[in-house]
C-alpha cells in the first residue's frame, strides 16, 4: 500500500523552489533581531507600546533601586592577601605594656588585623603571665574616638611636615639663644628611649629631663638611693615571704607592680589536703582596700600615724635583734598596738623569710622600713635590691622645681609626654599658669587633655599597640613591644618626633634594633646571630639578660640632676634622723582623709575607657563615681546618709563627693580616689566624679596622699551612687564558706561540714546515664578557689573584652543594670565587740555603729558566673528552647532564638543572666539607646575591638557565660586538625587566663587525668545552692584565713 | 410576632406562674418590681435603644483617654525597649506580670458565674452572668497584652506557636509553664468568647425585633444569627450552652491553675510552692467577683437596673466572696506555715522578707484588704449595703494586685545569693500601660453596654415565674 503523504502547504506541493531551499533551515523566516537591536531602529521604530513597555521597566526600576537604602559596606577585600593572616584565625604578638606606672608582659590576640584581647605571657618571669584589669582594657584604649587624629597647632590640624617645621625653627631659636628646654614625661622604662633622650640632651644641651609620676614613689626612691645609693624601686618577692607586714602599701590593687606581686603573693596563700600551710599577712591601713580585705590580720591605723606605727614595729625589733631603739615612741591604741607587736614576734622568728613593705611617699618612713627590713634579713630574700624595679621614677621635688622655673619665665621649651599635670599635679593651676609663660610647649599626649589642650602643639604618640618600643621594668629582664596593628590615626612614635626634631632620619624600629644589637645581644651567649637573637626575642617578647645585675646604663639618668635634692630629703640620713622627723609630724583636724587609687581608674589616664568606669571597685562596687567614703558608724554620728553630698575643703581647693558608708573604714579618716573629675578626656569619662589631685600635700620634699585638717561638711544635697551590689552582708547563708588555717590543718572539711548532708540528699530516680555525661566526648567544669581570689576584677573586664560584654552606664547600673558575664561578690563580716560575728543586715551600717574595732570588718570574694548546671532550672522555663544543654555540659544561648520573656533570668538562682534592656551594642536599627556612658562603645571605631567569634546581642536578648565556648570550640577544631585527642590544659577560658591569682581552674571533669578532674574530690569544694539540686558545673573552695581562731 | 427571647419553658407557662416549679417564699426574689415578659424586655433594653447619657458619655471620654495613653506607652516600650521599665537583673517581671494575673484572675468570674454556678443551679446568676461573661472577655484581652509585650522582642511573639516550620522543625519548649499559658488563655478566652456570644444570640434577636430602623435590623439579624427562636432552635442552644458550660468548669479551675505554675514550677523561694492552684484559684474568683461588684453596682445605678440586679444578687455575690476570701487567707497563713516548717532557709526568709522586709507595706496592704477586709461581710447589714460593697469591691481588686505584686516582686527581689539583692520601682511607662488597660476594660464595658443587653433577657425571663416578687407576690397570694 502506497504510503500516505502530507503537506504543510501549498508550496510543498507544488514544491516551489523557494520554499525547498528554506525547509531545511532552522527558522524557514528570518527573526527580526535586527530589526529590533540596530541602533537606528531602537530609537526610531520604538511604538507607543514599546515605550510604554520601556517606560514601565525603567520605572520600576529606578524605583526599586531607589527605594531600597542599601546598606554601604566598607568591607574591602585584600588585594594581595598578607601572608599571616587568615581570616577566623588569630594571630597572636608578645609585646609590652608600660603605661609610665606598671609594666605587664602580654601577649595580643588580633583577628583580621586587629588588636582585639591582651593576654599575659607566662614567659617572663617580672610578671609570669598575670594581668590586672588596666592591662586588660587597654586595647579599647587604642579605638577611643578621643585620640587625636593627627598633629595639632592649636585647635587646628597640620601636617607633620608643617608641625615638624615649625618646631624645629622655634628649637632652634632656643637652642641658639640657649633658652631652657625641658622634656616632662612619665616614667620612662625604655633603654633605647633613654639613650634617644640622652643624644636628645647632647643635641641640645640646655635640655633637662624630668618624670613625673601622677600618684608618686619619690620617698621611696630617695630613701632608697639614701640608703643604698640606688634611685630605684627594690624588686619584691612575695612568694617568698611567710610574714607579711604592709603598711597601706595595696600592693594587690594598685601598689607598684600589682598584678606581679599578686602572682607571687597567692603562691604561699594556696592551701592543699597536706599542705595546710600558708604565709599571714598583716595590714595597717586606714581604708579598706584590696590588698586589706584578703589580709589575715588587718588593724585601722590613720595615714598620719603610719609613720608611727613602723617606728613602733622598729622598735619592738630592735629589743629583739638587741639594736638600740630609736627613742620612745608613743604607742597605737588598740588592736593596730597588739597587732604590731604579734607581727614583730612572727617578723623576727621569720627571719629572711618575711617582708615590710609601706605605701607612704615619706622617705622617713621609707627609710625606716628599709633598715626594717635589713634586720629582718629580707634583702637577698624576699627583696633584691641587686636588681632594682625602675618602673617608676617619678621626682615630685623636680617637678614643683619646674613648676616655679615656668613661672619664672626661665623655660623657653617644654616638651611634655605622657603625663598630664594640668589635671593630676597637687598645683596644676599653677603649672598652667607656668605652662603660658613658656615659649614652645608640645604635647605627645594621645589625647588633647587638661595639659595637652593648653600645649601650641600636639604631635600624638602612637598608641602601645601600634608602636615599637622596648622596656626593661627591672634590671636584667628586657621586653620588647611591636606593633599590631597599622596606626589608626596620622599619629608618630615620640622617639620619631625626637629623631626628626634632632634633623636625623630613620626609624624607631631601626633605632631600637640597633641598640639591642649593641647593647642587649652581647649579654647573651646562645644566639650567635643577631637576627636569630632579635626574632627569638620579638617572638618571646622578653629576653633575660645573662650579665643580670648589669644596671640601666642611664638609668639614674632622670636623677642625675635632682640627686642631690632628692638626697637631702633624707639629709643627716641615719635612722634616728628619718625617726625624729617621723616623730615630729603631727596630725591635726579631726578627719583625716586619705587619697588612693582605685583598681580599674588608676591615676585618671584611663578615665575615659569605658570598661574600667563601669568594672565595680573590688570593695565597694561602686562604678562611674568617686566618693568619700567613711565609716558608718562615724557618718551615722555626724548624721550623714549614704549618698549624702558633702563639701570637702582642704588646701583652698573644694570638691562635692557623696559618702559611700564603707565598713572597714577607720573611725575619724576617710577614703578619697584619686582619677575622677577629668573634663577633657572624652565622652566617657568626662565629668565623672571629681579631682582630688589638688588635696595631694607636700611633705618631706615629696607628695603625701593624704590630708589633715580638711573641713567636711553636708550640702544638703543627695546623690544615688551607682553600685552593682547593694546588700552586703551573706545573711548566715552557705554561700561563701571559709575557716581558719589551724582548723583547716586539723579537718580539711572545716568550714565544709555541711556539704556531706547537702550530698546525701542528693538522690534521684533518674537513671545515673540520664543525668550523666560519662562516655559522652567532655563535661566542662570549673573550679573557683575563694583562698586565692583577691577580687581584684581582673576577671571581669578580661571577659568583658573576651565576649563583647556591652557597657550599660551610669543610669542602668543605678537600675542594676549591670551586664558583667563574671561579677565578683563581696560579702562584708563583722565581728562585734562580743566576738560574735555578724552577718546579718539589719539595717547596713547601723549594725556597725556600736563596734569599737572598724577593722573587725572582714571581707570575703566570691566571683560568680554562670554554673551551667546540668540541671538547669533556667533551661526548661523558656518557652521557646532559646537556652538549652549541649552535650558537653554546657548551658548555651540561642540569642537567635530568644524573645525576651526574662523567666530564665527570674528562674536562675545564682542571678547571673543577663538581659539586653537596651541596645547597647549598636546591633539593629534602634537608634536612641544612648545611655551616657555607654554611647562610647557605639562608635564604629570603638566597636573594632569587638570579638568577631562573638555574637553581639541585640535589644531584648537574654545573655549570659557562655564558658568561652569559642574558646572551646576553636581549641577543639586545633585538636581536630592535629589528629589528636583534646589534652587537659588546651581550653583556657577567658577569665581562668587573666586570673593572676590563678583561682580559676576549667576542664573536662570526664577527663580522669585533668587537673579538674584531681582536684574535684577535695575536702574543701563545695558548689553554692548544691542543696537545689541544680547540679552546677562550676566548684568552689573554702576560703582558708591564717588568723589565730 | 413571637417573643425570640422567651424560652420554651416560659412560653408554654407564659402568664401561668403558678403552675411550674415552686420556688420558696422565703427566697428572695431577684427580679423586684412589678413586672412581665414585656417589661423585662422594654427595661432591659432600653439602654440599647436610647441615646447615650451625659454620664455615659463623659465615662468613654475618660476610659477612651486612658486607652489612648496605654496606646502611647505600649509603643513607646515597643520603640525604646523594656529599659523603659524599671525592671532590672534581679526582677524580671514587674508590673507587667503583675498586670497579667491581676487581669486573668479578674476574668475568672464570668466563667464561673457561668458555667459553675450554672451547673449547681444557682439562680441568682442569671441577673450578673452577661455582664461578667463580657468582663471576662475584657480582662483576658487586656491581661494577654501583657505576655505580648514584656517580651525583649514582641516581634517574634510567634515563636512560642507550635506550627510546622522550617528551622528543623523547631518546636517550642513544651517543658515550659509560659508555653502552657499560652495554650491555657488561648483556649480559655475561645470558650469563653463562645459562650458569651452563644448567650447573646437570643437577646440580639430581641433587639433586632424591637429595632425600629432598618440597619438596626439588619445588623442585630446578623448579630443573632438570623435567630427566630423556634423550638428546634432553643434545643440546640440550650444544648450548646450545656456544653460550653461543660467544657468551661474544668477551665476555671485550670487556666489560674497554669498561671500559678509560672510560679509554681520555679526554684525561687515564695514561687516554689504547691499550694498555688487552688490558691491561684479562689484568689482569682475572690477578685474577679469583686471586679463584677464593681461594674454590677454601677451598671445598675446608670442603667436603672436595680430591680434586675438586686440586693440579694449582691449578697450572693458577697457571700462568695467571703468564701474565697477566706480561702485566701488561710493559704497566706498555710505558706508561712510551711516556710516554716520545710525548714529551709531560704525559704523562710522569704517569707519573713515579704513581711517585715523593704516591701512591708505592700504585703500589708495585701493582707489587710484581702484577709481583713471580706471578713466585714459576715455581718448582714454590711453585705446588703450597695455603697459598702461598691467600697470593698474596689478594696479588694486593690489588694488581689497587691497579692500579685507581692508574690512576684517581693519574691524576685531577694532570693538566694544575696549580692544580687535589689529594689523595684515601676516606671511612668509601666504605669502607663496599666492605665491603658483599665481604660481599654472600661472601653470595651462601656461599648458593650450600648450594644446588647447588659442583663440576658432570655435568662432572666427563664427564672421570672419562679424567683420574681411579681411570681412570688402570686404564689403568696394563693
Amino acid at each position: 500500500m502506497e504510503q500516505k503523504t502530507y503537506w504543510k502547504g501549498i508550496e510543498e506541493l507544488t514544491q516551489d523552489n523557494a520554499f525547498e531551499q528554506k525547509k531545511h533551515n532552522e527558522f524557514p523566516e528570518t527573526l527580526p533581531i535586527e530589526d529590533v537591536f540596530s541602533e537606528n531602529n531602537l530609537g526610531k521604530t520604538s511604538k507607543r507600546r514599546d515605550f510604554l513597555k520601556q517606560l514601565g521597566f525603567s520605572l520600576t526600576a529606578a524605583t526599586v533601586a531607589a527605594s531600597c537604602e542599601i546598606p554601604v559596606k566598607k568591607a574591602i577585600p585584600y588585594v594581595v592577601k598578607p601572608e599571616e593572616i587568615t581570616p577566623g584565625v588569630a594571630n597572636w604578638y608578645a609585646s609590652t605594656f608600660y603605661d609610665g606606672t606598671e609594666y605587664c608582659s602580654i601577649l595580643v590576640k588580633t583577628r583580621e588585623g586587629r588588636p582585639i584581647k591582651i593576654e599575659g605571657n607566662t614567659l617572663s618571669p617580672v610578671t609570669r603571665g598575670a594581668t590586672n584589669a588596666k592591662v586588660q582594657a587597654s586595647v579599647l584604649n587604642l579605638y577611643d574616638v578621643n585620640r587625636l587624629r593627627g598633629p595639632r597647632k592649636g585647635e587646628e590640624d597640620i601636617s607633620w611636615e608643617q608641625a615638624d617645621k615649625e618646631i624645629m625653627q622655634k628649637l632652634s631659636g632656643i637652642a641658639a639663644n640657649e633658652g631652657n628646654i625641658r622634656l616632662l614625661t612619665g616614667s620612662i622604662i625604655s633603654p633605647s628611649t633613654r639613650q634617644l633622650i640622652n643624644e636628645f640632651k647632647a643635641q641640645y644641651p640646655t635640655t633637662e629631663h624630668i618624670t613625673w609620676d601622677a600618684v608618686s614613689h619619690a620617698g621611696m626612691l630617695a630613701a632608697n638611693e639614701n640608703y643604698f645609693g640606688k634611685r630605684a624601686l627594690p624588686t619584691y618577692n612575695f612568694d617568698k615571704a611567710q610574714i607579711i607586714v604592709s603598711f597601706d602599701a595595696d600592693f594587690l590593687g594598685t601598689w607598684i607592680s600589682p598584678s606581679a606581686f599578686t602572682r607571687q603573693y597567692i603562691q604561699n596563700r594556696k592551701v592543699a589536703k597536706g599542705k595546710a600551710k600558708m604565709s599571714r599577712h598583716y595590714q595597717f591601713e586606714p581604708g579598706l582596700s584590696i590588698t586589706g580585705s584578703n589580709a589575715d590580720v588587718r588593724a585601722s591605723v590613720k595615714p598620719s600615724q603610719q609613720g608611727q606605727a613602723i617606728l613602733n614595729l622598729y622598735n619592738k625589733l630592735a629589743v629583739l635583734a638587741n639594736a638600740s631603739e630609736v627613742g620612745s615612741v608613743s604607742k597605737l591604741d588598740g588592736k593596730a598596738g597588739s597587732a604590731i607587736a604579734t607581727a614583730a614576734t612572727e617578723l623576727w622568728q621569720n627571719r629572711g623569710r618575711s617582708l615590710v613593705v609601706a605605701g607612704s611617699n615619706d622617705t622617713h618612713i621609707q627609710y625606716v622600713v628599709n633598715a626594717i627590713n635589713e634586720m629582718l634579713n629580707s634583702y637577698g630574700a624576699t627583696i633584691d635590691m641587686d636588681h632594682p624595679s625602675y618602673i617608676l621614677q617619678g621626682n615630685d621635688k623636680a617637678v614643683m622645681d619646674l613648676v616655679a622655673e615656668m613661672n619664672s619665665g626661665n623655660v623657653s621649651a617644654l616638651f611634655l609626654h605622657n603625663v598630664n599635670p594640668a589635671y593630676d599635679h597637687p598645683m596644676a593651676d599653677k603649672f598652667a599658669a607656668g605652662l603660658k609663660k613658656v615659649g614652645l610647649t608640645v604635647s605627645f599626649n594621645e589625647r588633647a587633655d587638661e595639659t595637652g589642650s593648653m600645649c601650641q602643639f600636639s604631635t600624638p604618640d602612637h598608641h602601645y599597640l601600634e608602636s615599637w618600643d622596648d622596656a626593661m621594668p627591672i634590671a636584667g629582664h628586657y621586653s620588647l613591644s611591636q606593633p599590631t596593628i597599622a596606626p589608626l590615626h596620622k599619629t608618630r612614635a615620640f622617639a620619631e618626633s625626637l629623631l626628626a626634631w634632632m634633623g636625623k632620619d630613620g626609624n624607631y624600629y631601626d633605632y631600637i634594633k640597633k641598640y639591642w644589637e649593641e647593647n642587649l645581644f652581647p649579654q647573651q651567649s646562645k644566639y650567635t646571630n643577631f637576627n636569630t637573637f632579635w626574632d627569638k626575642s620579638l617572638h618571646d617578647g622578653v629576653f633575660n639578660s645573662s650579665a643580670g645585675s648589669e644596671p640601666m646604663a642611664d638609668a639614674t639618668d632622670a636623677a642625675d640632676e635632682t640627686t642631690e635634692e632628692a638626697g637631702s630629703a633624707a639629709s643627716g640620713t641615719g635612722i634616728d634622723a628619718a625617726a625624729s622627723a617621723i616623730k615630729s609630724h603631727q596630725s591635726k583636724g579631726d578627719i583625716e582623709i586619705s587619697l588612693y587609687e582605685k583598681v580599674g581608674i588608676g591615676d585618671g589616664k584611663y578615665a575615659n575607657n569605658p570598661w574600667l568606669q563601669e568594672l565595680p571597685d573590688p570593695i565597694s562596687k561602686v562604678t562611674w563615681d568617686n566618693y568619700i567614703a567613711l565609716s558608718p558608724k562615724y557618718a551615722i554620728a555626724k548624721g550623714w546618709k549614704q549618698g549624702d553630698i558633702l563639701k570637702i575643703t582642704a588646701n583652698n581647693h573644694s570638691i562635692e563627693l557623696p559618702v559611700l558608708y564603707q565598713p572597714g573604714q577607720m573611725q575619724g579618716t576617710a577614703s578619697i580616689a584619686l582619677g575622677y573629675g577629668r573634663n577633657k578626656v572624652g565622652k566617657a569619662g568626662n565629668g565623672v566624679g571629681q579631682n582630688a589631685f589638688p588635696f595631694v600635700s607636700w611633705h618631706n620634699n615629696s607628695h603625701a596622699y593624704y590630708i589633715t585638717g580638711a573641713t567636711v561638711e553636708p550640702t544638703g544635697k543627695h546623690d544615688e551612687l551607682a553600685q552593682t551590689q547593694t546588700h552586703h552582708h551573706v545573711e548566715g547563708r552557705p554561700i561563701v564558706k571559709e575557716t581558719t588555717l589551724g582548723a583547716y590543718a586539723k579537718n580539711p572539711v572545716a568550714g565544709n561540714e555541711d556539704r556531706a548532708k547537702v550530698q546525701s540528699h542528693m538522690v534521684t530516680l533518674y537513671p545515673k546515664e540520664l543525668s550523666d555525661y560519662k562516655g559522652n566526648g567532655p563535661h566542662w567544669g570549673m573550679l573557683v578557689d575563694l583562698n586565692s581570689c583577691v577580687g581584684c576584677g581582673g576577671c571581669v573586664v578580661a571577659c568583658n573584652a573576651e565576649n563583647n560584654v556591652p557597657v550599660v552606664g551610669k543610669e542602668d547600673i543605678r537600675m542594676a543594670r549591670d551586664m558583667h558575664w563574671m561579677r565578683i561578690d563581696r560579702y562584708y563580716t563583722y565581728v562585734d565587740d562580743n566576738g560574735n560575728a555578724i552577718n546579718k543586715e539589719k539595717a547596713f551600717g547601723k549594725d556597725l555603729a556600736n563596734i569599737a574595732d572598724d577593722a573587725a570588718v572582714e571581707v570575703i570574694f566570691q566571683p560568680m558566673l554562670c554554673q551551667h548546671c546540668d540541671n538547669a532550672p533556667c533551661e526548661n522555663v523558656c518557652p521557646v528552647a532559646a537556652t538549652s544543654h549541649s552535650s558537653e555540659g554546657l548551658n548555651q544561648m540561642a540569642y537567635n532564638r530568644c524573645i525576651g520573656t526574662r523567666y530564665c533570668a527570674n528562674n536562675c538562682p545564682y542571678k547571673v543572666r543577663r538581659f539586653n534592656w537596651r541596645d547597647y551594642t549598636n546591633t539593629d536599627a534602634f537608634p536612641w539607646n544612648e545611655m551616657p556612658g555607654a554611647e562610647e562603645m557605639l562608635e564604629d571605631l570603638t566597636r573594632m575591638v569587638l570579638n568577631p567569634d562573638v555574637t553581639v546581642r541585640s535589644r531584648g536578648v537574654m545573655e549570659k557565660c557562655s564558658f568561652c565556648v569559642q574558646r572551646i570550640q576553636d581549641a577543639k577544631l586545633t585538636a581536630k586538625r592535629e589528629h589528636r585527642p583534646l589534652k587537659d590544659g588546651d581550653v583556657t577560658v577567658a577569665c581562668q587566663q587573666s586570673c593572676p591569682a590563678e583561682a580559676i581552674v576549667f576542664g573536662d571533669m570526664n577527663d580522669p587525668e585533668s587537673k579538674i578532674s584531681k582536684m574535684g574530690k577535695d575536702e574543701r569544694n563545695y558548689a553554692v545552692l548544691e542543696e537545689l539540686h541544680v547540679l552546677p558545673s562550676i566548684q568552689y573552695q573554702t576560703k582558708v584565713r591564717n588568723k589565730k581562731a | 410576632m413571637v417573643d425570640s427571647t422567651i424560652t420554651p419553658e416560659a412560653a408554654t407557662d407564659h402568664g401561668h406562674a403558678h403552675h411550674g416549679p415552686v420556688e420558696s417564699v422565703i427566697r428572695e426574689s431577684l427580679i423586684d418590681g412589678k413586672k412581665d415578659y414585656h417589661q423585662i424586655s422594654e427595661d432591659i433594653c432600653r439602654s440599647v435603644e436610647t441615646r447615650p447619657p451625659l454620664l455615659w458619655l463623659a465615662a468613654i471620654t475618660v476610659s477612651s483617654a486612658a486607652l489612648g495613653f496605654g496606646l502611647f506607652t505600649i509603643g513607646w516600650t515597643i520603640w525604646f525597649g523594656i529599659g523603659e521599665w524599671g525592671l532590672n537583673r534581679t526582677i524580671g517581671w514587674g508590673w507587667g506580670i503583675t498586670n497579667f494575673v491581676w487581669w486573668i484572675g479578674i476574668g475568672h468570674a464570668g466563667t464561673l458565674i457561668s458555667a459553675i454556678l450554672l451547673l449547681f443551679r444557682q439562680r441568682w446568676r442569671t441577673g450578673v452572668n452577661r455582664a461578667a461573661e463580657a468582663m471576662t472577655i475584657f480582662a483576658v484581652i487586656c491581661a494577654a497584652l501583657f505576655p505580648g509585650i514584656h517580651m525583649g522582642r514582641l516581634w517574634l511573639g510567634f515563636y512560642p506557636l507550635p506550627y510546622p516550620n522550617t528551622r528543623g522543625s523547631l518546636w517550642p519548649n513544651f517543658d515550659s509553664p509560659l508555653l502552657w499559658d499560652v495554650f491555657a488563655i488561648s483556649t480559655y478566652f475561645t470558650v469563653s468568647l463562645l459562650f458569651w456570644y452563644t448567650g447573646l444570640i437570643p437577646d440580639f434577636a430581641t433587639v433586632r425585633d424591637r429595632a425600629k430602623s432598618y440597619i438596626r435590623k439588619f445588623i442585630y439579624n446578623v448579630l443573632s444569627f438570623g435567630w427566630q427562636g423556634s423550638a428546634r432552635q432553643w434545643a440546640r442552644h440550650e444544648i450548646l450552652s450545656l456544653i460550653l458550660a461543660g467544657l468551661s468548669t474544668p477551665l476555671v479551675l485550670s487556666v489560674h491553675t497554669i498561671v500559678s505554675f509560672d510560679f509554681a514550677t520555679s526554684v525561687i523561694p515564695g514561687w516554689h510552692t504547691t499550694i498555688f492552684p487552688p490558691y491561684f484559684v479562689a484568689g482569682a474568683i475572690f477578685s474577679g467577683f469583686a471586679m463584677v461588684l464593681t461594674l454590677m453596682i454601677i451598671t445598675r445605678k446608670v442603667l436603672k437596673l436595680e430591680e434586675y440586679i438586686t440586693i440579694g444578687h449582691i449578697e450572693a455575690m458577697n457571700k462568695i466572696i467571703i468564701l474565697t476570701g477566706s480561702i485566701v487567707g488561710i493559704a497566706y497563713i498555710t505558706e508561712f506555715f510551711i516556710a516554716w516548717y520545710s525548714g529551709m532557709e531560704y525559704e523562710m526568709y522569704a517569707f519573713i522578707n515579704r513581711a517585715f522586709g523593704p516591701y512591708w507595706w505592700a504585703y500589708w496592704s495585701m493582707m489587710t484588704c484581702n484577709v481583713i477586709s471580706p471578713q466585714l461581710f459576715w455581718i448582714r447589714k454590711l453585705r446588703r449595703s450597695v455603697w459598702f460593697t461598691f467600697f470593698l469591691s474596689i478594696v479588694i481588686n486593690i489588694g488581689m494586685w497587691f497579692e500579685r505584686f507581692v508574690i512576684i516582686v517581693t519574691s524576685l527581689h531577694r532570693d538566694y545569693l544575696p549580692s544580687s539583692w535589689a529594689m523595684y520601682s515601676p516606671s511612668w511607662v509601666e504605669v502607663g500601660i496599666f492605665v491603658g488597660t483599665l481604660g481599654l476594660f472600661f472601653t470595651c464595658f462601656l461599648i458593650f453596654a450600648r450594644v446588647a443587653p447588659v442583663v440576658a433577657i432570655a435568662e432572666v425571663k427563664s427564672i421570672f415565674k419562679l424567683s420574681s416578687a411579681e411570681a412570688k407576690s402570686k404564689q403568696g397570694n394563693h
